[in-house]
Order: structure tokens, then sequence, then C-alpha cells
């Protein structure tokens, strides 16, 4: 079910969300989107392509009030629960890729929540033979991301092609790497129980100036709490690219 | 006391969700701290014995701070400083793995240049432990990475590994990191230690602040020598009571796991003290310390006294100054612990925090038992599993496997006589019990590993297991059941078959 809200969107679609470099691409550096579409539009689900991701709104839009760029979120969400560890996001095994390597980044995005236990999460986030997933959208529960330190995880949900988590709380390294990355927004909701109300394959859009989640499939929506700071980290891709971008380090590395 | 002010005081002061915990454990009361009323329990922070120690160290500054605070001061530059507020510190020790290691190096190399050198070759200590003995190529080519690294910037602590055949051909070799960071002297009180393993925390044993962080982190700090870190407010653990004689630090930590939950602490720092903590050895410390991560904490300290400055007395040179917290340090929640009531634990499937006595869990039929680890494959946690086998006699129901943390610990195995024993190694005593002859040192089966890993669970079976993670997946199989426990607890268990107390043969 559609909801009313449809804002105008631009979406570059002729953007494989395949990353061609574990070093992500600044929202700003896309090529300026050129086509407007309604987000009613972009219901997709049985896309074998990552949704259309990040959406980079067009500033030129007269009806966006914000010269800033905006950023939303659009597609199927994939829906865990509580206390979701850095194993099942990446399994200890697949440790031996190295993030820094191009093609062991995109190995490890094939490989994203392949660890989840299969009796309780029968739909695979990444389907067999998939290098990304299908899924836009990652909601979970409550100190998602908690155990292990390993930074292969948010690499891994990024380099899948999910480049937003929505759960109640995060753990504390794992929310740390996700801003250090820039490889994932790691938002979090207003209220809990966001997780047990939606169901994997719902669409949904993050908006994320708006600090809301909407289930079109449900008719519902949600409050989140606002990224703060780490946004424009985020955006930047990660404390490096920031701090290059605000004039903290030397603009380009030696 | 004041119990039913635990809930309000965390959730209101830090704004985390409201999460209920339970206070019904007669072993514990919590109650906030925010008024004079503590000055008892307070004194016994402070050891007794005081050495000579300077104004800036101990409660006679105006603003007074809890030990993480103070570290965090010193490491920043500052005077004073509060929880919640962003500082830059100075790093004295960066730890890095197998695991993260090349991945760190990339991020270095990428964002500082391909010739550039690290900020001090002397601070940084590269580990290799995780996976050590497999043919996996790309586990294999990952420690050649470490190397190459190491020997281009001459990294002065490399614990290196070329002959995979027999580790003890490899005589700089250690084993697991964080066991092996204090075996070398790298933990000292008041400094700051990073390392890219959330159970970089383990080295808090020794009043240092040890936090966990990521590559892109450790990349930075590589270069730079600091790092942008949020002060933590602390929650204090206070543990008094005679410790019974069939417990163990394991026991310590699971309790308060099992109380606050795997995002009790969340954000924070845990400090703990009484006498029951200054009773305890350092390997003990560092098993509770250890496992702060599993609650969600930042760092976890123990205050430096005579124990800690006798366990470094041979080990380092280097001049550290510890910190202690100010009597009148604020602290979000005191929890306090009469340790003597306590009972052997377990954590059920599949959480650290699903807490039950081991007795209850009587009726649980097991495949497996692993003893290893940097949570429980140190000397004492040997010496433990070994003083259960010896009472006992008999032999063992269930593979038991031994992973020594490090090449120091599977000499000890080899040569320390058990106490009571008439002589025996517990070497001599895990034969004559059945126990698989201890392996070579590394991070093991903890974390499941490439598939060829000694121990790995490739079945989906029912493991007790001295380690610190019980998620589906954590030492291999998805739908492996994994208990975490003592070592005594962990012995005993292999001796019956069952999830077992270990007193049915330790009294």
């Amino acid at each position: 079910m559609a909801t009313a809200w449809a804002p105008k969107a631009v979406l570059p679609s002729h953007l494989p969300k395949t990353p061609i470099s574990p070093r992500r691409q600044s929202s700003s550096k896309l090529p300026i989107p050129t086509c407007h579409i309604h987000l009613k539009t972009l219901n997709r689900s049985t896309s074998r392509r990552p949704l259309l991701t990040p959406l980079a709104a067009a500033a030129a839009d007269a009806d966006l009030a914000s010269s800033e760029p905006i950023t939303s979120f659009h597609g199927l969400c994939y829906v865990l629960g509580n206390n979701i560890d850095t194993d099942q996001i990446i399994p200890a095994e697949h440790l031996t890729l190295v993030p820094s390597k191009p093609d062991e980044y995109r190995k490890l995005g094939s490989l994203a929540l392949v660890g989840l236990p299969a009796d309780s999460y029968p739909v695979p986030f990444v389907d067999p033979g998939e290098i990304t997933s299908r899924f836009s959208v990652i909601i979970g529960g409550d100190n998602f991301g908690c155990g292990s330190s390993r930074e292969h995880a948010p690499v891994a949900i990024g380099a899948s092609g999910a480049r937003v988590v929505v759960a109640e709380s995060y753990a504390r390294i794992f929310f740390r790497n996700c801003v250090a990355t820039g490889e994932v927004y790691p938002l979090e909701t207003e209220e809990i129980g966001m997780w047990k109300e939606c169901t994997t394959g719902d669409i949904v859009t993050v908006d994320l100036p708006g600090n809301r989640l909407i289930n079109h499939t449900k008719g519902k929506e949600y409050k989140l709490k606002p990224i703060g700071d780490a946004g424009p980290v985020i955006e930047a891709g990660g404390i490096f690219a920031y701090a290059r971008k605000t004039g903290m380090i030397a603009s380009t590395a030696p | 006391m004041e119990a039913s002010h635990i809930q309000a005081s965390g959730s209101a002061l830090f704004g985390k969700k409201g999460r209920s915990i339970p206070c019904s454990s007669p072993s514990l009361v919590a109650h906030r701290c925010r008024n004079q009323s503590f000055s008892k329990i307070l004194a016994v922070m402070a050891p007794s014995r005081s050495p000579q120690r300077p104004p800036s160290t101990t409660g006679s500054v105006k603003h007074a701070m809890t030990m993480t605070e103070k570290i965090l001061a010193r490491a920043s530059e500052k005077t004073k400083l509060e929880p919640g507020e962003n500082i830059w510190v100075n790093v004295d020790v960066l730890m890095t793995h197998d695991v993260c290691g090349p991945g760190t190096i990339g991020i270095f190399k990428r964002e500082f240049g391909e010739n550039a050198k690290v900020w001090d070759r002397e601070k940084i200590v590269i580990i290799p432990d995780h996976y050590i003995f497999t043919k996996d190529e790309r586990a294999n080519r990952n420690v050649d990475i470490l190397r190459d690294f190491c020997l281009e910037q001459d990294i002065k602590y490399f614990y290196d590994i070329k002959d995979l055949g027999n580790f003890k051909a490899n005589p700089d070799y250690k084993g697991v990191c964080h066991v092996a960071l204090a075996q070398e002297g790298h933990c000292r009180p008041g400094e700051v230690l990073l390392g890219t393993d959330s159970h970089t925390c383990n080295a808090g044993a020794f009043g240092q602040f040890a936090s966990g962080i990521g590559n892109t982190d450790a990349g930075f700090v590589m270069g730079a020598g600091k790092l942008l870190l949020k002060v933590p407010p602390t929650l204090r653990f206070i543990m008094d009571g005679e410790m019974p004689s069939f417990l163990l630090a394991k026991d310590l930590i699971l309790q308060i796991i099992g109380e606050i939950s795997v995002a009790g602490a969340t954000y924070k720092s845990m400090e703990f003290v009484g006498s029951t903590v200054e009773s305890l050895s350092m390997e003990e410390r560092m098993t509770l310390c250890n496992m702060v991560v599993e609650a969600g904490g930042k760092n976890g300290v123990v205050p430096a006294d005579e124990t800690t400055f006798n366990y470094l007395e041979d080990k380092t040179s280097v001049v550290y100054q510890p910190m202690y917290s100010d009597e009148n340090a604020r602290f979000v929640q005191d929890y306090k612990f009469d340790v003597s009531k306590l009972e052997p634990l377990v954590a059920k499937p599949h959480s650290p925090d699903n807490r039950a006595l081991a007795r209850e869990c009587r009726d649980v039929k097991i495949d497996r038992v692993y003893i290893g680890s940097c949570t429980g494959g140190k000397t004492e946690d040997f010496m433990a599993a070994a003083k259960v086998f010896l009472a006992s006699g008999n032999k063992v129901k269930v593979p038991t496997f031994l992973v020594p943390a490090t090449q120091k610990v599977w000499m000890d195995l080899y040569g320390l006589p058990v106490p009571g024993s008439g002589g025996k190694t517990c070497s001599q005593i895990f034969e004559n019990a059945g126990c698989d002859t201890p392996t070579s040192p590394s991070c093991g089966a903890c974390l499941g590993g490439p598939r060829d890993t000694y121990a790995r669970m490739n079945e989906p079976q029912v493991c007790v297991s001295t380690t610190n993670r019980n998620f589906p997946g954590r030492m291999g199989h998805k739908e492996g059941q994994i208990y975490l426990a003592s070592p005594y607890t962990a012995a005993a268990s292999a001796l019956t078959g069952f999830v077992t107390d270990p007193r049915e043969f330790l009294q």
C-alpha cells in the first residue's frame, strides 16, 4: 500500500550500486541527477539489484526548500531482532577478507548477514550467486552490532548495497565503525518495537532530513532520532574524507 | 538499600532506553551513589598501603573524577573533564592482529601515503594470533602482510610466527594478543591502550584505559598517535565478601552481565572495586575486565595495587603512573555484590546475559568442552580445570579441547606443578583425565575461524566453553549451542557429560 507521501526525489538509477572501490564516493561527487519521479512509482520489489540507494535529491528542485544535499533511502527492508552481533553480520571465518582491498570488499558485501540462523531468517539477505543485496534498508531492535569490534561488519553491509540500518540502539564500536568508514547510516528509532511491526520485504523509505521511516506496505510512519554530527561524516565518506573536506587535514592523500 | 532506584537512575541520566533490570537476586543490592552515604565503601577504593602519589592522581584535586576520567584527562592534557566530552586522546599503545591489521595497514597507507611512517615504532604492538595454524591461504597471507609492514616500519614489538608446523620453533610467537600484551609488559596502569579487538578491554585489569576500535580509527592512530574519544560515565561494581572456593572471576562477570544485560554498560566504563576484587590475582582481574564488552562497556578498570605492581615488576621498565578514583567522584550507578553468596553460573545459548545457575542446567547433555581463549585460556584457568580433574580422579566423558592462550601458558601447562597433586603438571593431569593434548596457542575455535581450525564446531553440537561469546555461529556452526562457564564448571561438565556445578567435585 502506497501512502500519500511522495516527495519529489531524483534517482541516480543509471548508477549501479556496485562499489568499485572501498573508498566510498561522497554523494556530492555523484553526477547531478536529472530525472524526477515519485517514490510510489519505485516499487520494484522484484529487482535483482538493490533499490536506488541513496537518493540524492536535487538541490535544484524548487519544491525543496533547502539547498543542502538531501539523502533518502527507498526500497525493500530486511528485518532483524534484538542483539544482532557482528558474528551474525559477518562470521569470523570470512575475516580473512581485507576490507581495504577492492575485490575482497565486494566479496564481503556478498557475505553480509550470512551468519544469521536460517530457521529464524529463511530469506537470505543476499541471494545466492549475487554480490549485492536486493534489500536497501536493514531494520533491527536493541543493541545492534554488539560483540566483536570487526569493521568488516559495517563494511559488509555497505558493500552489499544497504546504506542504512534503522535500529533501537547500537553497540558502541559498531556505531563508531559505521561513522568512521562512512559505509552505513546507523539510525535510531524514537520508540521501541518498530522491528516487530515490519516484515522483511516491506517497501520502506527512510527520509533522512525528515527523521522518519515510512513503511509503505504497512502504511505506517515512525519517528527517527536525528543522526546529528555523524551525518556529515558519513555523507562525506568517513572520517578521513570528512577531515579533508572540512580542511582538518590536507585535502589529498600524500 | 535503595534498590528501587536502580533502573531510574541510569535511564534518566543518560537517556538510554529504560531496560528493565531485575534486582531480585539476593546477592545484589544496587543503588545510586550521588550522596555522601557512600563514604564507608569508598574507603576501600584506594589500597591502604598506598605508595607516595602526586596530588593529580589522588582525591586532593578540586574536580573529582573517576579513574577512567583521570586517565583520559592526562592523555588529553587536560586538568579536568566530564563524561560526554569529546577529547583528543594521546595513545600510549596501539595493538592490532592478523584479522584487523591488514585492513588497518591498508587504511594507513591509503590515507597517509604509501611511504608514510607510523607515528611511533615503539608504541605499536602487532600480534598474529587469530588464524595461524590453518591452511587457509588468505589467512596465511594476512600474517605475511603484517610481517612485511613490521619490517618496512621497523616495528619494535612484532610477535612473529613463520614455522606453522611447530609453534615452539618460533621464539617470538606469543599467541592470543590480550594475554600476550599483559605477559610482555604492555599493560601499564594509567596509560591508554587501543586495539583492533573488542576484548582489548582485558587490560583494564591493570588500571589502564583499554578499549577496542575499528580498522579506520586504528589507521588514524597509526599515523597520528591520537584519537577522538568520548569520555564515558562510570558504573561501579563493589564486590565484597570472601570468594567461595568453587567460584572464579568468570562467575563474577557472568553474574554482572546477567544483571545489567548485554547492553547494560553501552558507552560506559565499568570500575571493579571491593575486598573481593583486591583479593583476585592479575589473571582473574583480566577475566573480569575481558568481558565488559559483553555488557557493551567501553572499558573496565581495576585500581592498581601491590598485586599489579608485583606482576609488572619483571615485565616492564617503563615508568607508569597509576590513577585512582577520587572519593567524591561521580558514578552513574553502584552495584554491590556479596560474593560469598554467589553460586557457579553459566550463560546459556545464545547470549552472554542469558544467565543461569550451573546446577539449574544439570539436565543439559553436552557433546564437548572447550577451555581456551583470552577469557579462559590463561595459566590459572588451566590450573583450575586441573584441580577439578585431580579432585575427581575420573576420566572425561566428552571430548575436551585445551587451547592455551600463549606460548608462555603452554609452557606452564608442561612445567608448573599443580598444587596438591604431588608435583604433577596440568598436562599430566589432563592426559590422565583423557582430555585432548593441549594444542598450539592461538585464538583457536573461540570465534570459529577457518574451517580447519582445531576444535571448531562444525556440527550443531552442545559445548561448555570458557570463552566469552555464545551468539549463534560464534564457534563455527550456526545451530551450535554454547554454554559459557568458568574453568571449574567446564571441567566438571567434561567429567559428567552434562552441565555440572563444580561443587560436585570440589567439596
